[in-house]
Order: C-alpha cells, then structure tokens, then sequence
C-alpha cells in the first residue's frame, strides 16, 4: 500500500466517484446476465461494463497515476481504444452464431435467414 | 513521401501508441516511428482497399451524438436490469432495418456504434439487400428504432462517407 | 477525511463489486444453458477481471498490473473470438 496522504481531496473524490460508477454499472451489467431470460436479451447485459463500466475505471486510473506521478499518465487509454474495437467485433460474432444455431435447430420466434440462405455465409 | 509513407493515419497512430505505453522519450520516438513505418511498409504488401475521401466535420458531429447516446441508454438499460422482474412492461424484439450505406468503411463504424450502446445489439447485415438485423432490448415501437438509426446515424454516416 | 480514506474506500468498494461480478459472470458460463451463453460469460469474465487488476494496480500504486490487464484484454478477444467462429463452424446441431 502506498501511502496517497500527499494527493488532495480535489483529486480523490472524482477518482473514488469514477471507480464507484465503472464498478457499479459492471456488476449491474453481470447481474443483468444472470437473470434476463432469453440469450439475446442477455447479449445486452455486459455492454454496460464495457462502455461506461470500464470507462470509469480507467479514467479513475488515468486521474489517479496523472496526480501522482505529476504528468500525464496515458496509457490506460489504449486499453479503452481496444475495447471500442474489439467488443463490436466479439458480440456480432456472438450474435451471428447463436442466430445461426437456432434457426439450425429451428427455435421459435427467430427471424428466418434471407433468401440467400445460410446465415454467417461470408467471412 | 508517400512511397515511403504508405499509410500516414496507420504509421502516426502506432507511434501515438508505442509513445503512451513507454515513457515519452527521443529514443523511443525514434523507435516507435521506426516500427510504425515498418508496419506501414507491411500493411502495403497486404494490399488492403483504399480508403476514400470522407469529411471529417460529419463524424465529429457523430462522435458527440454517440458519446451523449452512450451515457443516456447506459442509464437506461440499467434501470430497466434494476426493476426487471418488478412489473415493468418492457419487451425485447428483432428489428429490421433497411439500410441505403454500403461503405465497408462506414458500416464498420455504424457497427461499432450500435454495438457500444447498450440496447441495441448488431446480429446480421445482408450485404446483397442491405438489410440488418438488430435486436433491441427495450422495444416500445419497431419503427422508432428504424427512424432513429436512419436519421440519427445513417444520414450523417451517408453525408461523411459520400 | 483524507485523500488515503476516501481512496480506500472506493477501491474496497470497487473490488468487491467486480469480484461479485466476476462470480456472477463466472455462474454464467457454469450454467450455460446453451454454448452461446457460456461464451458470453467467459467474455464478460474476462473484462471484469481486467477492470479488477487495473483497480488493484490503483490500489497498490505501481503500473504493472495495467500490463497485466492489456495481456487479459487482448488474450479474452482472441478466445471469444476463436469460440465464437467455433459455434458458427464447428459444432453445428442438425
């Protein structure tokens, strides 16, 4: 533990806030996931803690190293760009697949595929 | 100069990050852009589409309008996780949506929008009709959500991708 | 009220959140019902345990867990991602 005495209030309050938030907004995104009751619904659920669930956290991070150090501290922003990208990318993907395995197995209430046929055909 | 710099936007945003994972300094400047212009000579062989021209007024206007809409449907979707299952009448559906964009580029970027607000999930486009499918997690009226897509983020993505 | 009691309030608070929702995540992929839900369980695991080792890096004051934290980030894409096209290709129920 280190000793953050030396920081102000000024600086500790908003960090503590922004931590409060992204934590909060992430738990309420898994328990979002542990009690909606269809998968696509549930396919909503952990967007909260990738948008402002890990917002918060990095900003509280980029606040509180940026005071300490006494320079701009960036590098949790990289993780942030990451996550915009890659989570579009994994949560189509997962979309695509459980469409593609109920209309397989023929569950009720899924749009049907177009009439090219076979969902997930391209790349 | 761009022989030896292929891919400005690339090479410059891989030297943005190599400088924010090491302490900012002219050695590590000098190698971050180093192995951005590498990358960028690498990239080339790839041989990847070539961008067109897009006006970049358009997507800033995007980007305030999305980063206001995350905030919003975050606040939303959390209060509708919150009173779930306590007689709230909410409803969750598929929803069509014929789109006129057809950029790669621009539906990339329609894609990442949707997917990071939280309420809408981005499950198929059909890229022959142009159709996507969304799945919406708070659906009052089918045709508010086309609207919203079409006039909201479409228009200003067809007006910076033209 | 210190800077040092109001951090280490929010940062117990913080932990114990995300550590909740990793369990809760974690219940996710151990009840399934389907593959597809395990898959999104794992994903959501991964992202609450990156944001659990950035928060004990704030904790304990030194940046090496953000390191940690970008190997988990890049490590849960590629898994989701492989699981994913997995589903899609691989195991397909007809």
């Amino acid at each position: 533990m280190t000793d953050f005495d030396t920081l102000s209030l000024w600086v500790a309050v908003p960090v503590g806030l922004l931590l409060v938030l992204g934590s909060t907004l992430t738990l309420l995104g898994t328990v979002g996931l542990v009690q909606l009751k269809s998968f696509y619904d549930r396919l909503h659920a952990p967007t909260l803690g990738t948008s402002w669930g890990t917002a918060g956290v990095l900003l509280a991070s980029i606040l509180l190293f940026s005071a300490l150090d006494g320079r701009a501290v960036l590098h949790e922003l990289v993780i942030g760009i990451f996550l915009l990208i890659t989570t579009p990318v994994t949560l189509m993907l997962l979309g695509r697949a459980a469409l593609h395995r109920d209309r397989a197995e023929k569950v009720r209430g899924i749009p049907p595929a177009r009439a090219r046929g076979d969902a997930g055909s391209d790349g | 100069m761009s022989r030896l710099i292929p891919h400005p936007l690339l090479s410059l945003g891989l030297v943005g990050v190599w400088l924010l994972l090491t302490r900012f300094s002219l050695g590590h400047l000098l190698l971050g852009t180093a192995i951005a212009l590498i990358a960028g000579w690498a990239l080339g062989a790839l041989e990847p589409p070539a961008l067109r021209r897009r006006r970049l007024l358009p997507l800033i206007r995007l980007a305030a309008i999305v980063a206001g809409d995350i905030v919003r449907s975050n606040i939303a979707v959390a209060r509708l996780i919150l009173t779930n299952g306590r007689g709230n009448s909410r409803r969750s559906g598929f929803v069509e949506i014929p789109l006129r964009l057809s950029d790669p580029t621009a539906l990339a970027m329609l894609a990442m929008i949707i997917t990071a607000t939280p309420g809408t999930a981005w499950l198929e486009h059909d890229s022959e009709n142009g159709v996507l499918l969304l799945h919406v997690f708070d659906l009052i009226e089918p045709g508010d959500w086309v609207t919203l897509i079409r006039d909201r983020y479409e228009s200003l993505l067809m007006e910076a991708f033209a | 009220m210190s800077a040092s009691f109001v951090l280490s309030l929010a940062f117990g608070y913080a932990q114990l959140a995300l550590a909740l929702a990793a369990c809760f995540a974690a219940w996710r992929v151990l009840r399934g019902p389907r593959a597809q839900d395990r898959v999104l369980g794992l994903d959501t695991l991964y992202v609450t345990a990156m944001l659990l080792f950035i928060v004990t890096g704030m904790r304990v004051g030194t940046p090496f867990f953000f390191e940690a934290a970008m190997v988990i980030g890049v490590l849960g894409f590629v898994a989701t991602l492989a699981l994913a096209k997995f589903l899609i290709r691989g195991e397909v129920i007809e």
